[in-house]
């Protein structure tokens, strides 16, 4: 196989593999019993016990089993997962979601991490290949003085660099 | 003993004063080399005593807060607030930290004894340990400050001092705080808090004087790890508190408090990790130093979020005016880490060096910067309410959908690289070495995915994708993989060791450790982290059912049937009870009798209910029930069971992560390698696992 067809090759995979996760994480589950779990898990209890609602155990709740009938209502009533969360932030103010939304300000929340892991990740990669471009240049130095040595310390240097490079520890 | 406890604080506070101000001077003086009237060794002498002192005077302190609570002393506020007589006595002394001045007064004790086991050990480089010392004073100043002018833990009740009456009762500890590991998690916590001020002090003090060498890394190592120990003891008995006390079932909510330990865990344990890099080569000195820097900050920032009530949280004490104290002297700690920085920063200068971005040092590097991030999410996280309603108005809940999808993948990439890492060699991996090293873990992995499958855990069910069973398989499977790896490390060496010293492979095994405990230590820490995903990762599988249950009424939940066969009451000075007995039916047999309850606490005048879950662990999982409560209707008790796999595999996880820390913190032996004496002719690529020390 030829680069331009291996570079096909890898393309292709890469696609399909993107396209396949992207496939896995779309589909949601339906039925209305996961849906109540789901929802509540993406709902923050009003009792001030700041607990998820589907998990708040708080004993004598005043809040929670009025909060997961007005859920199933609203799951009942046929409304779409969306709808339901707006309408309970309208009831009950932002601060009932479980998390920040995915638009306005709110999405900032989102994307920074993964925006800071990205940059990161590429700051570490260009450090690495800097770090290596300064390896090989003391390493052409060394290289200079190591034609100085003699073939048996040469030899004795090598041996200790087989060991220590091979399998450090920590 | 309020008069004596605050004339103890204010003594140690002095001592604190002039330890920092005596022992700046001396060692000005020293670095000068100015001539003056009194030896500036002996000033600095002087401010050493005065640092012993002073944790005697703090001593005094905290054994007047207890003395106060044993004897029920209700003209002081703090006692009156957090006991009461009927309280039994361990929680007595929980009472020291249950609520925010004796907290604060917990902290001080505990610096004051880090530094007065650090001033002891003075000899092993006198000037390295004064800076250490001058600096921990100065924290010192901070604490003791808070507890005289702003939170003093010995203030008497308003009008007491005019003749008022003294309560009869106290209002009692939290039932929450209630709980044996209350008496041991907060402590473990602090121990891991204040104790990275050890390696603060030190880093700050050797980059002030210019420290030549790392052997100021070497002497902070035992202090490091053995506060990294102390913090992750903390977050792991906390989250054992939480599940058998709180009821709801988990271990972790994302809390702003448990957030807030979680934090400088985070960047603790990417300076351990980083270290070794300077240790080995050289490199990274200014970020090593920047990395014990923010966890000092960030074990501040901790306290700070919490006690200022900046962030709404189910741990956080009183809103109260020292959340000003803490962000002046984290402005202050921040100035003085920066302005050092900037003055000696020629001293970190360091000629970095990497061959390839396949080696163990770059797995480092990445590691450090997974951890980081993963820091940074979690700090982002707590903040972003905050950071909301500044700038929209709206302040809006970060709970945890969001941590479960930002942050499981981070820990995931993590996984990997404590599988990946001690895989890589040094300097740069040949394809041989990675064919080699890679094979059977990269099987373990595809085989476990496999049996995944075929035994129903897989992330389609149903034509539905769950993502919590995907992030499962995926951590069962890097699970699988990195233990292979480290498994396949250890016994490559032992086998190395047998064939040359003609021992078995297990003596082979404990030698090999013996031989290299750090290294070994480190990778059996690595094993109980891998333990105690596979026990996270079974948190997906979570399966509960709630029933009102009256006599022999049945609760099915997985394999087992619950029978209700009894409801009772019980009481006692401190709390009553209601409790049922349950039945707990097995293939149709009897296995086991659980009594979940539930608790009224007597508190002053009224009563607080507290929920005491009962927990059948078995290594599979836990069979866990909540008493709910009494239906008033049908005046029936409502159970709630969970069923709960793996769970046990957290707490055995921890228990690995220890062992592993002790035997990194052993000495090593001799070096193998000489006691050996392999020929140069005979040395095979697995011999440096042989090798003593790091």
């Amino acid at each position: 196989m030829g680069a331009p067809a291996r570079f096909a090759f890898w393309t292709r995979t890469v696609e399909v593999s993107v396209l396949a996760v992207a496939i896995c994480f779309s589909i949601g589950a339906s039925a209305p019993t996961a849906r109540l779990n789901t929802l509540s898990h993406r709902l923050m209890c009003q009792c001030g016990c700041a607990q998820v609602l589907g998990e708040c155990d708080h004993v004598g709740c005043p809040d929670r089993d009025k909060e997961l009938s007005e859920l199933s209502a609203a799951i009942d009533s046929g409304l779409g997962d969306q709808q339901i969360l707006d309408a309970f932030a309208a009831k009950y103010g932002e601060t009932v979601l479980a998390a920040p939304r995915t638009t306005g300000f709110d999405l900032v929340a989102w994307i920074a991490p993964f925006a800071v892991f990205a940059a990161a990740l590429l700051g570490t990669i260009l450090l690495i290949r800097r770090w290596g471009g300064l390896g090989r240049k003391t390493q052409i130095a060394a290289a200079g003085e190591a034609a100085a040595l003699d073939p048996a310390e040469q030899e004795r240097m090598e041996r200790i660099r087989r060991e220590t490079g091979s399998d450090g520890g920590f | 003993m309020a008069a004596f406890g605050s004339l103890c604080l204010l003594i140690a506070l002095a001592l604190a004063a002039y330890n920092l101000l005596a022992g700046a001077m001396a060692l000005r003086l020293i670095a000068t080399g100015q001539p003056t009237r009194i030896s500036p060794e002996r000033l600095a002498d002087t401010a050493r005593r005065a640092g012993i002192a002073g944790f005697v005077a703090v001593t005094g302190a905290a054994f007047a807060l207890i003395w106060s609570v044993f004897t029920n002393d209700f003209s002081i506020t703090y006692i009156l607030d957090h006991s009461n007589r009927a309280l039994p006595t361990p929680y007595k002394f929980a009472a020291l930290w249950s609520g925010q001045e004796g907290s604060l007064l917990l902290w001080a004790w505990l610096l004051g004894m880090y530094g007065f086991v650090l001033r002891l050990r003075h000899k092993t480089d006198v000037k390295l340990y004064a800076y250490a010392g001058s600096i921990l004073a100065g924290v010192q100043v901070f604490f003791l400050s808070v507890l005289v002018f702003a939170a003093p833990p010995f203030a008497l009740l308003p009008g007491f001092t005019a003749g008022g009456q003294v309560p009869a009762d106290g209002n009692g500890l939290n039932p929450l705080l209630q709980y044996p590991e209350m008496v041991i998690h907060p402590p473990m916590l602090y121990l891991g808090y204040v104790g990275f001020s050890v390696p603060f002090a030190f880093a700050l003090g050797a980059l002030m004087m210019r420290y030549p060498g790392e052997k100021w890394i070497k002497i902070t190592r035992t202090w490091t790890m053995v506060t990294w120990l102390f913090l992750t003891c903390g977050i792991f008995l906390g989250m054992h508190w939480a599940y058998a006390v709180l009821g709801w079932g988990g271990y972790w909510g994302w809390d702003p408090v448990e957030n807030a330990s979680f934090m400088p865990w985070l960047t603790g344990t990417a300076f351990l990790h980083s270290v070794m890099m300077q240790e080995r080569k050289g490199m990274m000195k200014s970020w090593n130093v920047w990395l014990i820097f923010s966890t000092f900050l960030l074990t501040l920032l901790g306290t700070l979020l919490t006690r200022a009530g900046l962030v709404s949280s189910v741990h956080a004490f009183a809103q109260s005016s020292i959340g000003t104290w803490f962000v002046v002297f984290m402005g202050i700690v921040l100035a003085v880490c920066i302005f050092t920085y900037v003055l000696q920063r020629s001293h970190l200068k360091t000629e970095h060096q990497l061959e390839s971005l396949v080696s163990r040092e770059s797995s480092f590097l990445f590691n450090n910067l997974v951890l980081l991030t993963a820091c940074f999410v979690i700090l982002w996280g707590t903040l972003f309410p905050i950071l909301s309603e500044y700038v929209e108005g709206t302040k809006v809940t970060v709970g945890a959908p969001f941590y479960n999808a930002v942050a499981v993948p981070i820990g995931l990439f993590l996984l990997f690289l404590t599988g990946v890492g001690p895989l890589l060699p040094w300097r740069a991996t040949s394809l041989k070495a990675i064919k080699r090293n890679f094979v059977l873990p990269t099987i373990a992995l595809w085989g476990t995915v496999i049996v995944c499958l075929v035994a129903g855990a897989n992330p389609w069910q149903g034509g539905a994708f769950d993502q919590g069973h995907f992030y499962a398989m995926v951590a069962f499977a890097l699970s699988a993989a990195v233990l292979t790896a480290i498994l396949s490390e250890f016994f490559r060496g032992a086998a190395v060791i047998s064939r040359q010293t003609g021992r078995n492979l297990f003596a082979a095994l404990w030698l090999l450790t013996r031989r290299n405990t750090r290294r070994y230590g480190g990778y059996l820490v690595h094993i109980g982290v891998v333990v105690v995903v596979i026990g996270l990762a079974g948190a997906a599988f979570n399966r509960n059912a709630e029933k009102e249950m009256a006599l022999h009424d049945q609760l099915n939940i997985g394999p087992y049937t619950l029978v209700q066969v009894g409801s009772s009451q019980d009481s006692n000075p401190d709390f009553d009870s209601d409790y049922a007995v349950l039945d707990v039916y097995k293939g149709g047999k009897k296995v086991f009798q659980m009594t979940p309850e539930q608790r009224f606490y007597h508190l002053g005048e009224g009563v607080q209910p507290q929920t005491m879950v009962a927990i059948h662990s078995i290594p599979e999982w836990d069979l866990y029930l909540v008493y709910e409560g009494i239906n008033q209707d049908t005046n029936q008790p409502i159970i709630k069971a969970f069923l709960n796999p793996l769970v046990g595999w957290i707490w055995f996880g921890l228990g690995v992560i220890v062992i592993g820390t002790f035997v990194a913190l052993v000495p090593s032996l001799t070096p193998a390698t000489a006691a050996l004496k392999v020929p140069a002719t005979q040395v095979t690529p697995i011999a440096p696992a042989l090798k003593g020390g790091a």
